[in-house]
């Protein structure tokens, strides 16, 4: 209680805690790996762990950064991974049927082709969702389920690889010294805050997922707010697909995305978003996502082996799920700190009532 | 509800009421389910007469070959019934294979002495995820997530690389068939059969199961009827983490090998198997037999593909995508008509 009010703030703010965990991570680097924070100039490019973070993390960013708008509005998409293989899928096969692979047309047209069957997948979600009302963790598991088949189906079972310069640019090439998926996620991102939160789409989002149904008596299009979000996200999944296959220059049907939703909804619920719906912070998400990567990283690199990285995550998910409870909060860190964020019983705001408010649920 | 018994006087008149009332049956789903078996069984037999579909082998196969997901998908029915969802049972069951190949191959333990251990890390692990899901109020998805990748990081752990079993007794049980007539089911059938007995008897006859019923239907309702809510939810996580561990049991004698990556996604088809097999992803209500059924006609598509011989295996997952769809849609109509 005696802390000054601008620590505070900073405390308080919603990216406090997302930050400091990235923080830490990164500083446990620097003992295993003392030039962690070194970038070096190589070739005209720059080198260096940050460097890489960033790049292995832009498709995760890419696929949270559109989740992170679906569990706004209180839904989910399991579907992203199975996008990202199928337009990865789409492209290659179009790319590597082009005489000339390295044509720019072809390759415009083939990324056009690969994101259109990203929007398409985003409209069926969305369409199951906000028209015939289906759960979205349902209604997004079909396409999980039948879309990895759609991807081995457009590669015929194969792994398809293609030989094209431009193509290789979007996941694997330089522009400026920086990867050049760095800018796409960069402009991703920016165009995304840019639409949430200068106009007034972010709020309509939010509104929609804290209660459709007053949304929509208060005159918003909450339908074609949902359906919008999905389809965004499919998008993001789109691109996200499209780095994923130009960066190894080949489209894998069965492995190619395999896990993302997962990891993006640990992003996504890691930069602060609540899984209920009803607020969104994209800057927390994109930090979510950079604390991912930048664990799997750590693992590498303080030479924990790398299998126990599933393990390293299921304890960060565990962690933050209950850091975020606030039930938890109150039985852990009494009453006080637990009663902060509401959602607990009002009895459990005083200190005398905090000993019996958890006992409250067992009747 | 569905069950009275008072017949219409005016049949004309009532046309609309009737066919409300075919589609607020309870039991509607189940009956597709099984009249696509029957149908699809049907279109193998005249499609692969000469290739010996109409064997009584073929059809017991379905049951050898689907045991473990049966088992899965049973375990599964129980959570989808109490309104939650389990996504951990994939990497339950990879752990289990390898955990099983681990003590057997590498620590030398009998077989008789892993099977229970295995079945308890599995229902331990399922409680706990329960205990979190009732004490802490986290979504039960966020919190089998976070078991998923438990799992599957505990596989990875124990071993990188696949464990075969050449265990005598092991591959003994693997092998036992036990002969129906001109036919014969594995003991993994045979366990999958008695774990689908029991959790019919436990669903429809016994407190419990009223009382996962009850949570399902209206959770709010069943804490303000005093029902012991809490235990009752962490007992359908133990109850899946059992299941899955059994399940992950039979995968192992199945295969006769532990694997890190045993069962990826299994928890899907499990998931599947049981929407299909027609009980309501919020809860409240469907049969376990209509998971038998959801199972049946799953693994009916891969022998029908296997038939079939130009197909590859990837239609599995486009016919399981498209038949998910189009129950989900059975099931929005069926709930929608009985709101109104």
């Amino acid at each position: 209680m005696t802390t000054t009010p601008r620590w505070r703030a900073l405390t308080h703010h919603h990216l406090f805690w997302p930050v400091a965990v990235l923080v830490i991570l990164l500083l446990v680097n620097v003992p295993f790996t003392p030039d962690f924070f070194a970038i070096k100039m190589t070739d005209g490019h720059l080198y260096g762990s940050l460097v890489s973070i960033v790049l292995f993390g832009s498709p995760l960013i890419l696929v949270a950064v559109g989740m992170t708008l679906v569990i706004a509005t209180g839904g989910i998409d399991l579907s992203v991974g199975a996008v990202v293989a199928i337009t990865g899928a789409l492209t290659c096969s179009y790319i590597s049927d082009q005489a000339d692979q390295s044509a720019l047309s072809g390759v415009f047209l083939a990324l056009g082709i690969g994101l259109a069957a990203a929007i398409v997948c985003g409209l069926w979600n969305g369409f199951l969702v906000a028209r015939m009302g289906i759960q979205p963790i349902i209604a997004t598991l079909i396409i999980m389920v039948a879309g990895r088949g759609v991807a081995q189906l457009i590669t015929d079972g194969q792994i398809i690889t293609v030989n094209s310069e431009p193509y290789k640019l979007i996941g694997g090439g330089y522009w400026l010294t920086l990867p050049f998926s760095i800018f796409i996620v960069a402009a991703v991102v920016a165009v995304t805050v840019a639409i949430t939160r200068r106009t007034a789409l972010g709020l309509l989002v939010e509104s929609v997922g804290g209660n459709a149904e007053a949304s929509r008596l208060v005159g918003i299009r909450s339908m074609r707010i949902k359906i919008m979000v999905y389809v965004f996200c499919a998008l993001c999944a789109g691109i996200a697909g499209l780095m994923i296959s130009s960066n190894t220059s080949a489209a894998d049907g069965n492995n190619a995305g395999l896990w993302i939703e997962l990891d993006a909804i640990l992003a996504v619920v890691i930069g602060g978003t609540s899984l209920l719906g009803g607020r969104f912070s994209i800057g927390g998400t994109v930090v979510g996502a950079l604390v991912i990567q930048t664990l799997t990283t750590t693992i590498y690199t303080i030479g924990v082996p790398t299998q126990t990285n599933l393990v390293f995550k299921a304890a960060v998910v565990i962690i933050v799920c209950l850091m975020q409870s606030p039930k938890f909060r109150a039985k852990v860190f009494g009453a006080k700190f637990g009663g902060k964020r509401a959602a607990v019983p009002a009895p459990a705001e005083t200190a005398p009532a905090a000993e019996a408010s958890p006992k409250m649920e067992v009747s | 509800m569905s069950t009275t018994t008072q017949r219409p006087t005016a049949a004309d008149s009532r046309t609309t009421g009737k066919a409300a009332r075919v589609l607020g049956d309870r039991r509607l789903p189940v009956l597709v389910t099984a009249g696509l078996f029957l149908v699809m069984y049907g279109v193998g037999l005249s499609r692969y007469q000469n290739y010996g579909f109409a064997e009584a082998q073929v059809f017991l196969n379905l049951f050898i070959d689907n045991s473990y997901l049966l088992v899965a998908a049973v375990g599964a029915t129980f959570v989808i019934l109490s309104g939650g969802i389990d996504l951990s049972v994939g990497s339950v069951i990879g752990f289990t294979t390898m955990f099983t190949a681990w003590l057997v191959e590498r620590q030398g333990l009998p077989i008789v002495v892993v099977i229970p251990m295995a079945l308890a890390v599995g229902a331990f692990g399922g409680f706990l995820m329960g205990y979190v899901i009732q004490n802490f109020e986290i979504q039960p998805f966020i919190v089998t997530l976070a078991g998923l990748f438990l799992f599957r990081g505990l596989c990875l752990v124990i071993s990188k690389e696949s464990i075969s079993i050449g265990d005598a007794s092991v591959s003994s049980m693997a092998q036992t068939q036990v002969s129906l007539g001109g036919a014969f089911l594995s003991i993994g059938a045979i366990v999958a059969l008695v774990v689908l007995a029991a959790a019919f008897y436990v669903l429809h006859y016994t407190r419990f199961g009223r009382r996962v019923y009850a949570i399902g239907g209206n959770e709010q309702s069943a804490l303000l009827m005093g029902l012991p809510q809490g235990g009752t939810k962490i007992a359908v996580y133990t109850m899946s983490g059992f299941c899955s561990a059994l399940a992950g049991l039979l995968f192992t004698l199945y295969i006769q090998s532990g694997d890190p990556l045993h069962a990826t996604g299994m928890e899907l088809d499990a998931i599947a198997a049981v929407v299909i097999g027609g009980t309501l992803l919020t809860g409240g209500s469907g049969y376990v037999i209509g998971t038998l059924f959801g199972v049946l006609v799953l693994g009916l598509i891969k022998s029908l593909i296997q038939f079939e011989g130009t197909l590859s295996s990837w239609w599995t997952k486009i016919a399981t995508g498209v038949l998910l769809c189009a129950f989900i849609l059975i099931q929005r109509a069926m709930t929608s008509r009985r709101k109104t």
